[in-house]
């Protein structure tokens, strides 16, 4: 209970922010994005200086819970791949080691074939990035016997009014 | 899931107000949103009816500041307390470090709390958490109307554990902040618990 499903180490962190900086590039992108299931912004690379990239984590998770909901609903497991047709931009999304969420928002200077076929491959690359990730977790919380080292170690009243002060 | 990022020293947390329809949910998020300072705020968005009840999610991020070092975020999010949304419901849940339950304190809507606090605890387990052990707070909203239970009352017939609870008028802000830094007070303590789940 007490232990975060997702910890980023630093390690980790600049392997997924290089896959995704060439995923922009190869694929041709504006925009490679990386959000966890929850609406978490886990990484963002390219023209994002006047994007609202929480909202878009925020509402692309939202997106595909409710995406998940309707395969369930008619007996799919997921919809794997979610692709929204703008007049100009365009948004792939697919679902990378069933838990964090790839966007690639694109215009046309790319095209959805070219995409498809890039973002497989970072899929693969960061589905092992993921996968050392967990891994790292669980050895912590082994070694740690069940327990998880926690920044945080005693909250008091004080911290939470000062997070509160305006 | 509190997700921490020890490379870029953040943490994220999700906080989910619940409720039945009409209870005040969004109104607390409306609230916090005004109130707080344009740097430490994103977008309020609502998905909402065209009648403003929520439809699927209004989504709050807040960024308060810095605790030990790590910058804190909140997510906050409501859900639409409407009955027939109860799919909706299940998927805000996702993820979920901390439940604020908003009650509408009318005495004709006990039957909807008491409803709604039940629909609560099926749609965390089914999410796999259970209320008696997430971090979780009570708020009794709408204490400004003349038709209200008394207190003790609504605590007496919606309260589960030991959960502190609030007494709030969320339109004019009573309440809403003490009823947010309880919850975010018990999300972060329970980041300082090791070990067992
Ligand atoms: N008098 C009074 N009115 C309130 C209070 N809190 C909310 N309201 C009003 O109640 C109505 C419904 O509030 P909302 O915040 O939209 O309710 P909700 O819980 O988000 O409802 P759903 O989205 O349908 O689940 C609005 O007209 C609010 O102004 C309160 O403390 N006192
Ligand atoms: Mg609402």
């Amino acid at each position: 209970m007490a232990a975060p499903d997702i910890v980023m180490y630093e390690e980790e962190f600049n392997q997924i922010k290089q896959i995704i900086s060439k995923l922009r590039v190869d694929a041709n992108a504006k925009v490679v994005f990386l959000v966890d299931k929850n609406g978490q912004q886990i990484a963002a690379h390219g023209e994002i200086e006047n994007l609202d990239t929480t909202s878009l984590a925020s509402l692309t998770a939202g997106n595909v819970a409710a995406t998940d909901g309707l395969a369930r609903l008619i007996g799919e497991r997921e919809f794997s791949i979610l692709f929204h047709e703008g007049a100009r931009d365009n948004i792939h999304i697919s679902i990378v080691a069933q838990r964090v969420i790839l966007v690639v928002i694109f215009d046309e200077r790319s095209s959805l074939g070219l995409v498809r076929l890039r973002v497989k491959k970072a899929s693969l690359e960061l589905g092992e990035t993921f996968g050392r990730i967990m891994a790292k977790v669980e050895k912590e919380r082994a070694v740690a016997g069940t327990a998880f080292e926690s920044p945080f170690a005693e909250i008091t009243d004080e911290d939470i009014d000062s997070l509160f002060s305006e | 899931m509190t997700f921490i990022n020890y490379a870029s020293r953040e943490i994220n947390c999700k906080i989910v107000y619940y409720g039945p329809g009409l209870c005040g949910k969004t109104t607390n998020l409306q609230y916090i949103y005004d109130k707080t300072n344009p740097t430490a705020k994103g977008k309020l968005i609502s998905l909402a009816t065209e009648t403003d009840r929520t439809l699927f999610f209004d989504f709050l991020p807040l960024e308060l500041g810095t605790v030990r070092g790590f910058r804190t975020r909140f997510h906050l999010y409501t859900v639409p307390g409407q009955v027939f949304y109860d799919a909706s419901r299940r998927l805000i849940l996702k993820g979920v470090d901390g439940v604020i339950f908003v009650a509408d304190s009318q005495v004709e809507r006990m039957d909807a709390n008491i409803e709604s606090v039940e629909n609560l605890v099926i749609n965390l387990k089914s999410q796999g958490y259970d209320l008696m052990s997430i971090p979780y707070v009570l708020q009794l909203n709408k204490r400004d109307l003349p038709n209200v239970a008394p207190a003790d009352e609504i605590r007496r017939l919606l309260a589960r554990k030991n959960e502190p609870v609030f007494e709030a008028v969320a339109p004019k802000g009573i309440g809403v902040f003490e009823t947010l830094k309880g919850v975010a007070k018990l999300v972060l303590s329970e980041l300082t618990k090791t070990g067992s789940s």
